[in-house]
């Protein structure tokens, strides 16, 4: 597996330079565009087929943006989405038809995500419908089929979706996705809404799923722990702007981007003792406006190894010292193996 | 052996008792929720019933003429007027109502009206609905310039004094019941538009529509199987309150000579010709008012009922009103104890002045 420079026939999902913006406009009765909002910036990633890719980031770094702009849900402003060998970048709803086949999607909540006043029978056929690929009984077969591949019980087809828990409501989301045999299955936090016993349930679903049908799973997630587990690589994004990339083993090990060695230092532990032992590296003020990001690296207001050059110059994503090729990270100054960033905030704050 | 067999046999039927449960529990649709609630709110049967006994009269008008021998425009000089030309009381030779100003049945006058403002009434408003109801949805849902468009449009059309509009509109084109029901659709659907489209702002929304549009439905698709299903509730409950209001309008018009021309039977036409005998002939006045006003109260309190019954949080409503009831029985029943208690005491007052 190889992410930065990947052989392009092993590669489903492609984005080059993905650039979407905004417009943020005054009110009023001429509404002048006063700014944009940059949600996603300059993002170029590859998934591999049959592998899933964990992109990590706070609310608001611009991960369900860039999630639509795959799946074509929203027009992108800049920048190339190849899917399986095709430009699909803002292509014509009715081009776009034969890959909405190839591309589900998952949302994160199970409570919105389903039709209230349709029956659940109708919610996982709707996908047979609408492509026109079966009806009448043989779509009532391929629903309770499904049914029972996502762990429901197929007598329950003329149920609403207010009949179900939060947990059986997410895998009817997971039967309607999977009912056309999609290639590339869009995870947006499918698991954030939903109890911890549950979400460990729905994981294992999602994984058993791929290794069944050789799915791909671009998997959005704030919740590390979730990533690790079900990733084989792991992207982190900042102000929507990739920060750091690669296989998962390394990214977790040794985190090079301070921003990601942030992120792990505050993710909580299972286990009590081996928290104790941890530094906490606390991040001073909050995430900037993506309106007006600041300039070089946007993660330097907040850097506790922030030096004038991180906000002179942007940061690319290279390969540093040390890392396998497939490692990248977008910093000046990296985060060296030992290094302890918690006492560098700790002394810049006293 | 055997016992255990009687074991396995027992666990087997459990088993497939529980599966029959199942396949018996079926989601109860928002439908079926509203009419339960709905059966237990009095007023509005009530009025659901006088609409329907309506409905029947008009739609059965002509087994009355069968009946009575009276056709609605036969003027009946002889036994329908007094010596002196005016109408005849109720009861009289056969006139189960008594007769118009020209010695008509007003009965079946009034039974040949209901079949007027029923019809003018409900296709109106579903000539008004589906109207507002796709223009509120297009509006919504593209938002934009279409948006822009449509909405000013609705906002136009709401704000016209359309009593006047319609008056000018019947003076020109002459009055006929086209007319009319041209004339009042084109003013009801606006507000229905007008909450539809704001309904729809809200639902796109929701995720369950991005949903759809990543399985690839197109537009038409979402608005009409996605969101429209989502919107039927209020949708209903304006459509009721607009029949009367409709049913109204029509005989405003026939009254002001602008709608259904005698000698056709309208309400509002033979409470125009009443006004010139209320002297001497209440029934004339009477009886087509008073089947004006029950239709359009009866729609309006089976409109509120709907609402009510459309919207959860009026449970706590029946709730309080049920608890109420248990409360009242209650008390009743602690005045009896305490009556009982009493006429323990005092053993001089007899027991059943207790109960």
């Amino acid at each position: 597996m190889s992410m930065a420079v990947p052989a392009d026939d092993d590669v489903l999902v492609r984005i080059d330079n993905l650039v979407k913006y905004f417009p943020v406009r005054s009110v009023g009765l001429i509404r002048r565009t006063v700014g944009h909002v940059q949600a996603v910036d300059d993002v170029s990633l590859s998934i591999p087929r049959g592998k899933t890719l964990g992109l990590v980031g706070e609310t608001g770094s611009g991960k369900s943006t860039l999630a639509r702009c795959v799946a074509g849900l929203i027009p992108v402003t800049s920048g190339r989405v190849t899917f399986d060998g095709r430009d699909i970048t803002n292509v014509s709803r009715r081009a776009m038809r034969p890959v909405r086949r190839e591309i589900q999607m998952i949302f994160q909540d199970p409570y919105s995500s389903l039709n209230p006043r349709r029956r659940v029978g109708a919610i996982i056929g709707e996908p047979f419908a609408i492509h026109k690929t079966a009806s009448g009984s043989a779509r009532k077969r391929a629903v309770q089929e499904l049914m029972e591949r996502v762990g429901l019980n197929p007598e329950h087809y003329n149920r609403f979706p207010a009949e179900f828990s939060g947990g059986q409501r997410q895998r009817i989301g997971v039967a309607r996705a999977l009912a056309l045999r999609p290639k590339l299955i869009i995870c947006d936090e499918p698991v954030s809404a939903l109890d911890v016993s549950i979400q460990a349930q729905v994981l294992n679903l999602l994984a058993d799923l791929q290794r069944d049908y050789g799915l791909t799973y671009l998997f959005i997630a704030h919740d590390l722990e979730v990533v690790r587990h079900v990733s084989d690589a792991v992207a982190v994004m900042y102000l929507g702007r990739i920060c750091e990339l690669g296989p998962k083993e390394q990214v977790y090990r040794s985190p090079r981007h301070p921003y990601t060695n942030a992120l792990l230092s505050a993710a909580p532990a299972a286990d009590p003792d081996a928290a104790a032992g941890r530094q906490r590296i606390i991040l001073a003020g909050d995430v900037p406006s993506p309106i007006d990001p600041p300039s070089g690296c946007r993660f330097h207001p907040r850097c506790p190894k922030a030096q004038p050059l991180c906000s002179e110059t942007e940061p690319q994503l290279e390969v540093q010292a040390g890392d396998a090729a497939t490692h990248v990270t977008a910093c000046h100054f990296p985060v060296m193996a030992g290094e302890n960033l918690a006492s560098a905030v700790r002394s810049e704050l006293s | 052996m055997s016992i255990s067999g009687i074991e396995v046999g027992g666990r087997e039927a459990v088993a497939a008792e529980a599966v029959l449960d199942v396949t018996k529990v079926e989601g109860r649709s928002q439908w079926q929720l509203t009419w339960r609630r709905l059966r237990q709110d009095k007023v509005a049967i009530a009025s659901l019933i006088i609409i329907l006994v309506m409905v029947v009269l008009a739609i059965a008008a002509p087994a009355f003429v069968a009946i009575t021998h009276h056709p609605p425009n036969v003027t009946y000089p002889n036994q329908g007027e007094t010596a002196a030309g005016n109408p005849v009381p109720p009861g009289t030779a056969g006139f189960w109502l008594g007769t118009d100003g020209s010695g008509r049945d007003l009965f079946i006058r009034i039974l040949y009206g209901a079949r007027i403002s029923l019809f003018v009434g409900f296709v109106t408003t579903a000539l008004g609905a589906i109207a507002g109801v796709t223009i509120g949805l297009i509006a919504g849902y593209f938002g934009g310039f279409i948006d822009t468009i449509l909405a000013r449009f609705t906002d136009a059309v709401l704000a016209f004094p359309y009593v006047v509009l319609a008056l000018a509109l019947a003076v020109v084109l002459g009055p006929s019941l086209i007319v009319i029901i041209g004339v009042i659709s084109f003013f009801s659907w606006a507000a229905i538009a007008r909450i539809v489209r704001g309904q729809t702002l809200s639902i796109k929304e929701k995720e369950y529509i991005e949903a759809a549009r990543s399985l690839g439905a197109g537009p038409f698709r979402i608005m009409f199987l996605d969101i429209l299903p989502n919107l039927l509730a209020p949708v209903l409950v304006i459509a009721t309150l607009y029949i009367p209001t409709a049913v109204v309008f029509e005989a405003t018009l026939s009254y002001l000579g602008l709608g259904i021309l005698p000698p056709t039977a309208s309400w509002g036409n033979i409470l125009a010709d009443a006004q010139n005998f209320y002297q001497v002939a209440w029934w004339y006045v009477v009886f087509p008012a008073a089947a004006l006003l029950i239709t359009t109260l009866a729609f309006n309190l089976l409109g509120d009922g709907i609402r009510d019954a459309m919207d959860p949080r009026t449970e706590r409503i029946f709730a309080a009103g049920r608890a109420r009831g248990r409360r009242r029985r209650g008390k009743r029943q602690v005045l009896a104890d305490s009556a009982a208690e009493v006429s323990h005491v005092m053993p001089s007052v007899p027991p059943a002045a207790g109960s």
